[in-house]
């Protein structure tokens, strides 16, 4: 596979926009999860996936053939989600905590009218509450742990990504599962 | 072993790969005695799994029709700017010879002024400059865009562009000899690459007069 995807590269950078395609249908899927996990909502994950592949388009010349291809393209991708992140206007979204509540939601004030059978809930219901504690994690966190167990880079590989010292993603990493220890134990 | 700091550091060393194999043994040798650090490593293992198992979501349907739509369509473009700065001194060439010729073009095109070089004794009769009859012109003489009478004498070249030359004695009969005399070369210009070559020689005759001091 890396194989393909350098021959695909070398084609690129000779001007070949069609080779571009295969590229981003091979990565598509993982830099859209990390868009979307880092920023929570799917519009928002499209328009930063599809900004982080036309940014590896024209900078292509810039890539540096003899490191990995994916650490380069989830570096602009993630770049550009914590660029997004600190642009956000204090927006009022739905499952935000209510102040002074402790988690109290605005959809528990929606009435909820149609209720799933009984398992399905259960099940949807621990896959959702980990998909939330994690995206309350800190950016700084969560990017490392998403880096590290959902698209499963080395340490190394992501204090690349990160452009930060291998000991500070170690520190972070650590600081990282300690809080979702924590969130998670009684489940 | 303080079951809060070190042992929970020897953890996460452990889950990183990080640990020694005197640490891994010290690690073993304090969870089979400490109930609570049992849990708490299990906790960890545990959250670890639940985020690997969490459902993987996929990109939209057309996402890679989106992104190939958005692209820059500078492939032309850029392919040039490569071919370029492959071949500089072609480029460099092919960029002062097109000032160089549009410079000469539009100065033979522009300029549909009579132009006469600047000198006594001249008559200028509408488009027709007459040298008269007994006079004597000293230098190098230009006529552009006029026809050119000589009746007396030019002591030195004499350079007609665009015009004619009006023969006074009409039998023809010895123009040097008996009515016009030019001590010097005569040369007549009527054609564009006639003037874009008379514009080279001097060009060049210039970098020699140049070279000559």
């Amino acid at each position: 596979m890396d194989l393909m995807i350098k021959e695909k590269i070398k084609q690129v950078k000779k001007g070949d926009q069609a080779a571009f395609a295969d590229i981003v249908t091979f990565f598509q899927n993982k830099i859209y999860q990390h868009c979307y996990r880092m920023l929570g909502n799917a519009h928002e994950a499209e328009d930063i996936a599809q900004e982080a592949f036309i940014r590896a388009y024209i900078n292509i010349d810039s890539y540096d053939e003899g490191r990995k291809f994916s650490t380069w393209l989830y570096r602009i991708a993630t770049n550009l989600t914590i660029d997004r992140l600190r642009k956000r206007k204090p927006d009022y979204y739905l499952d935000a905590d209510i102040k002074g509540t402790k988690g109290l939601d605005m959809y528990s004030l929606l009435q909820a009218d149609n209720r799933l059978p009984e398992e399905e809930v259960e099940n949807l219901e621990l896959q959702s509450y980990i998909h939330q504690e994690i995206s309350e994690l800190p950016p700084k966190y969560r990017s490392i742990i998403m880096l590290r167990y959902l698209e499963e880079f080395s340490l190394k590989e992501i204090s690349e990504i990160l452009d930060i010292p291998l000991g500070t993603v170690k520190t972070r990493i650590h600081r990282g599962r300690e809080a979702l220890r924590k969130k998670l134990r009684h489940v | 072993m303080g079951c809060n700091h070190e042992a929970i550091e020897l953890m996460h060393k452990y889950l990183d790969g990080d640990l020694t194999k005197t640490e891994e043994a010290n690690l073993r040798l304090h969870l089979e005695n400490c109930e609570s650090c049992q849990q708490h490593f299990h906790e960890l293992k545990r959250t670890i799994t639940w985020i690997q198992s969490t459902e993987r979501i996929e990109a939209p349907q057309d996402f890679t029709q989106k992104v190939m739509a958005k692209l820059p369509k500078e492939r032309k473009r850029v392919s040039y700017k490569r071919w370029f700065k492959a071949h500089p001194i072609i480029t460099a060439a092919a960029i002062f010879f097109i000032l160089m010729f549009s410079g000469i073009f539009s100065a033979w095109n522009q300029d549909n002024q009579l132009v006469v070089s600047k000198q006594e004794n001249l008559v200028i009769d509408g488009d027709t400059v007459i040298v008269p009859e007994g006079v004597t012109v000293s230098g190098d003489l230009l006529v552009k865009n006029g026809n050119l009478k000589i009746d007396g004498t030019v002591d030195g070249n004499v350079t007609l562009i665009n015009g004619k030359l009006i023969d006074s004695s009409i039998d023809g009969k010895g123009l040097m000899a008996s009515v016009g005399e030019v001590n010097g070369e005569f040369k007549q210009v009527d054609q564009v690459f006639e003037w874009i070559w008379y514009h080279l020689k001097n060009i060049f005759r210039s970098i020699f007069s140049f070279g000559e001091l």
